[in-house]
This record gives structure tokens, sequence and C-alpha cells, in this order.
């Protein structure tokens, strides 16, 4: 009954994303992509922290390196956007394997300031290797040619971008769910709970981190690659670590322990965002406040905090 | 040769300064089992306090020395009571993610009260000249901050090895419990090793000012290289502190001189080459790491 009643709420929130653009202006066009592609980046780093216990302080790395890939593909070899996606991908989870190869042998302390640590190489290598990335202010000029398969779309309307957004971000997710739902995401879950009793049962821990952290890169690498025709620059700000912050926010406001968390994280994030910067510009000290609040007494997340309190209640 | 002198110099500056802010970043760790997130925030915080008092208020450089340390030791015992109490029995993770609360509300408001635009604090009459060095001249400053990280370092030894507040903060970092049933009162250990932290936080920030432009993303930096360091020298490690900060000075000092082109990357690059071959750091122990 009850996983019923959810699922038509998923139902309901899920047309009314498909119908955005026919009932909203183009601000919240804008809005609603943004809440999309930074909920895809959000779940992507949820399933290193929330599924996998890794707390990474360094996942704008992949995020960023995707919209450069996707800038540079675009503007060197102007293959169709599908194709320059996979390469956002691919990129990522180079980069990711690298990363990962050095900080999930370390444990949780070790591992954030690594993470740390690497994602700001990551921003100094995009900040001073002016000739390929044009340093500081990154790379823009690129222009969406054709979308793949054959298909004629229009991406530079805002419209049509945003109901391609929402089909790659839903399929992304879906495939997402399916890996934490496999037995390899109960590994990963196991590895949270007591890594020591899942290496005694045989299973080689580090090897499962670093699959976790890649499939997790590739997918930020993903979301990246989606931001950048978005933005249409790729900047170093979207390699820096406050960057890499915006998917922990998000993933501590939505709720680490549902998959759908950090989507509902991005869509407050994002909201949030846009109604307080409109009457102040200290945007990052709400953010702080409500951080804080919410790990010392709202450990769950507003949709864990929800949810849990529903399965309680109507039992 | 006169080269070689003034990049050495350099490094000793810089690695001696990041000795006072890491070390108090190593030992909150090492006796708190938490990382301050908000480390680098406190060492901003105690530079711009320092600005105020210098620029604003007009008191000489040595009392604002001493008294925008004790504004943030002040902030540090109520952040404790108020907020990391809730935390201290929880998962790690959850301190990392609330001193990073902190870090984003301490820059915003330093963003708030001093502005986005660079600060400048001038060094002291005593020290604002430069020296003459093995054929080098060497600016009076950087040998002010040499001697500042000894007598910080001599006196930290001191404190833990020679006094009996030192054993009972070793002591606490050992076995809490145990502490408590010998009769310590860990609570005030807890908030006064915190506080102790940010003490050393603040003198790097004052001693910091006249040598860097403040700006509100000064302390994201250094906590970023604060980072480098205990990494590099092992994390909770004292010894581990120093050689730490004194390699990555070594790589800032001499790569900023001969390697230009390349020198934002070095320090990652140092890191991730001691992280192969020793994972815990040089100095650190494999057990609790």
């Amino acid at each position: 009954m009850k996983t019923k009643i959810l699922l038509a709420i998923l139902a309901v929130v899920m047309v009314g994303l498909i119908a955005v653009p026919w009932i909203a202006s183009y601000f919240y066009i804008f809005i609603f992509t943004e809440i999309l592609i930074l909920g895809l980046f959000a779940a992507s780093f949820n399933l290193v922290f929330g599924y996998t216990g890794m707390l990474s302080f360094g996942h704008a790395a992949f995020f960023g390196i995707g919209s450069y890939a996707m800038a540079l593909v675009l503007i060197h070899l102007e293959w169709p956007f599908l194709v320059s996606l996979l390469a956002s991908m691919g990129a990522a989870a180079l980069l990711a394997l690298v990363i990962g190869f050095f900080c999930v042998r370390l444990n949780e302390v070790y591992f954030a300031m690594l993470t740390l640590a690497f994602g700001m190489m990551v921003f100094a290598i995009a900040y001073q290797w002016r000739s390929v990335t044009n340093g500081s202010d990154g790379l823009a000029g690129f222009s969406l040619g054709s979308f793949g398969f054959g298909l004629d779309l229009t991406l530079g309307n805002p419209a049509v971008y945003y109901h391609v957004v929402l089909t790659i971000v839903a399929i992304a997710s879906a495939v997402l769910y399916v890996i934490c739902r496999s037995s390899f995401g109960m590994i990963l879950r196991a590895i949270r709970q007591n890594p020591e009793r899942v290496s005694f049962a045989g299973l080689n821990v580090r090897t499962y981190r670093l699959v976790a952290f890649v499939i997790a890169g590739a997918f930020a690498g993903l979301a990246g690659g989606l931001i950048a025709p978005f933005l249409r620059v790729a900047s170093p700000e979207l390699l820096h670590w406050s960057m890499s912050a915006e998917p922990i926010l998000m993933a501590i406001l939505g709720g680490t322990g549902y998959f759908l968390g950090p989507f509902a994280g991005a869509a407050v994030f994002v909201l949030l965002e846009t109604w307080i910067t409109s009457f102040t510009e200290s945007w990052m000290l709400v953010l702080g406040i409500i951080l804080a609040l919410m790990v010392i007494f709202f450990r769950k997340g507003l949709l864990g905090t929800i949810l849990d309190w529903w399965m309680e209640v109507k039992k | 040769m006169s080269g070689i002198v003034s990049a050495l110099l350099n490094s000793l500056d810089i690695g001696l300064l990041l000795f006072i802010i890491a070390v108090g970043l190593n030992i909150v760790f090492g006796v708190l089992n938490i990382i301050n997130f908000a480390h680098g925030a406190l060492y901003m915080l105690g530079a711009y306090l320092a600005f105020t008092l210098i620029n604003i208020v007009g008191m000489p450089f040595w009392a604002a020395l001493l008294l925008a340390p004790l504004g943030v030791v002040i902030l540090a015992v109520l952040i404790d009571r108020f907020l990391l109490r809730f935390i201290y029995s929880r998962d790690i993770a959850d301190s990392l993610l609330l001193t990073f609360a902190l870090l984003l509300i301490i820059n915003e408001s330093v963003r708030m009260i001093w502005g986005s635009g660079i600060q400048v604090v001038q060094p002291p009459q005593l020290l604002a000249g430069s020296m003459e060095i093995l054929g080098s001249s060497v600016p009076t400053y950087s040998l002010f901050v040499i001697v500042m990280g000894l007598l910080l370092l001599a006196g930290l030894w001191y404190l833990f090895n020679r006094t009996r507040i030192g054993r009972i903060m070793r002591a606490a970092a050992l076995d809490r419990d145990m502490a408590e049933v010998l009769c310590i009162n860990t609570r005030l250990v807890v908030t006064g090793v915190f506080a102790f932290g940010a003490w050393l936080a603040a003198v790097g920030g004052v001693v910091a000012a006249p040598m860097r432009a403040l700006d509100p993303g000064m302390g994201d930096k250094i906590i970023i290289e604060s980072f480098i360091v205990v990494v590099i020298g092992g994390l909770g490690s004292f010894p581990g502190a120093l050689l730490g900060a004194i390699v990555l000075g070594l790589i800032h000092g001499f790569g900023g001189r001969y390697l230009p082109e390349v020198n934002m990357l070095l320090p990652f690059l140092g890191m991730a080459l001691v992280l192969l071959f020793k994972p815990h750091g040089i100095m650190g122990k494999g057990a609790n790491a």
C-alpha cells in the first residue's frame, strides 16, 4: 500500500517535471534544468557517501572535468551531443580511477582530506594550463551541433534542452538506482556499516570502494557534460572545492539514506538559493547555518525525516 | 649561492608558519579525534582581528599578537560549548560536516564585516627592514617568523613532555574514560584543547598578516596547505607536523623560484608520492590512521 502511494507521488512529480516547459516561464525552465543536473551530481556523490560511507570533498573534480571534456570535444572535434556526453563520462571515470587509486586505501579522515587535495590539484591544472583550458576565463564559444541518432533537435532552445536533460537524467538515475539495489549496492552498504566484516567475508573492500568511486565519478562527469552547454562555459569554478561542497550539502539536506534524497536536496538547495539571493548576498551564511542545524538535529535530511516519520505514523 | 640561501630562508619562514597552524589541527585531532575544517577560517579570523586592532584601533603589532588570538579563543570556547558538544560522540564524518558548516559561516561573516577586497597590515617598525645574511638580503620579518615558529616549537615540546597539563592532554588522547576515572575533568580538557588549537591558528593568522595580503579566501588556502602538511607528516603526530611543514615549505620556497610554471601542482605531487610509499605519512603510525 505504502509503496503504491509513494510510486503514485513519484509519478505525479514526474508528470509535473515533463510539463514544466508548458506551464512555467523561461526563468523556471532554467531553474529546473539546474535542479536536474545538480540532482544527478548529488546522487552520484551519494553513491560514495551515503551508500559506501566515504566522505569525498573532491567530487567537483569529476563534474568539472566532464564539463571541460564536453567543451573541448565540441570546440575541437564537433562530435554529436550524445557522443560528447560519453566522452565526458569516460574522462571523469578515468580521472576517478587515478584519484581513487590513491584515496580508497585510506580511511575516512585521510580520504576526505585527500579527495579535497586532489580536487584542488585538478583545479590548479585547469587554472595554470592556459593553452588547453584557457585559464581562469574557462572555455566558452562552443555550440551544440547535432544530437546524435540522426535526430534534429534545436538544443539552443531552453525548453528542448530541458527535455533532453530530463530524459538523460531520468535514464542515468534509473541506472544508478539499479546499481544501488543490486548485490553490488548491498555490498557497498555493508562496507559502510562494517568494512572489517566484509573483508572477513572474503571480499576485497578496496576494490569495491574503487569501483563505486569510479562509477560515481562517471555519473558526476555526465552531470558536468550536461551543465557545460547549459552555462555555455566550462570554467575552473566548476572544479573548485566550493563546488565539491554543493553535492555534500544537497545530500545532507535531502537525506543520504534514500536514493531520491539528493534530488530532493538539490531542489531545496537551488530554490532556496534563488529565493535567498533575491534579498541578500550572504547565501553562504544561511547555508552554513542550515547545514549546522541539519547535522546536529536532522541528520537524516528532509526527505529522510519525512519518510521515516510517515512510515512510523501510518503503520 | 645567494639564490639558494634566500630560497632556503623563504622555505623556512613558509614552513614554520605552516607548522604553527598545522600543529593546532593535529593536536585537536590527536586529543578530540575531530578534523577541524574551520581551522583555516579561525586563522583568517586571527589575521582580520589583528588588522582591525592595528589599522583601525591603532594598537601596536605586539598588542594585537596578544589580543587577537584571545578573541578567537573566546569564539572557539563558544563553538565547543554550543555546537561541537553535540557531535563528539558521533561518527567522525559528522564533525567534518559540522566544522565545514562553521567554515561557511565564518567565511561569509568575514566577507560581510571586512568586505571582499584585499587588506594590508604593515609589519612593526622594528621588523620592517631587511638584513644582510651570507650576501643576500632577507626581510627582517621572515627572520621573526622563523624565530616565532621555533619558540612555539620549543614551547609545545616543553608543554607536552614536561608539564602536568601536557601529560593530562596526552592521557585524554590515549583513553578518555580512563582519564576520567583518574579524576581528570575531561570536559574541561576537551574545551581547553579545542581552544588551544584555535589559539595556534589565530597566532598563525596574526603572524601571517604582515607578510600576506588579507582576503576572505585566505582561510581556504591555508586549510588545504595544512591538510597537505598533516598528510605528508602523519595525522596526529607532533614531529610529523614539523616535518610536513618543512617539506611543504621547501617545495614552495624552491618550487616557486625554480619551477614557476608548475608550482601550484608540486605540493600535491609531493603528497601523492608520500602516500604511495607511506600511506599514513612519514611519521604516522599505521594503527590509528
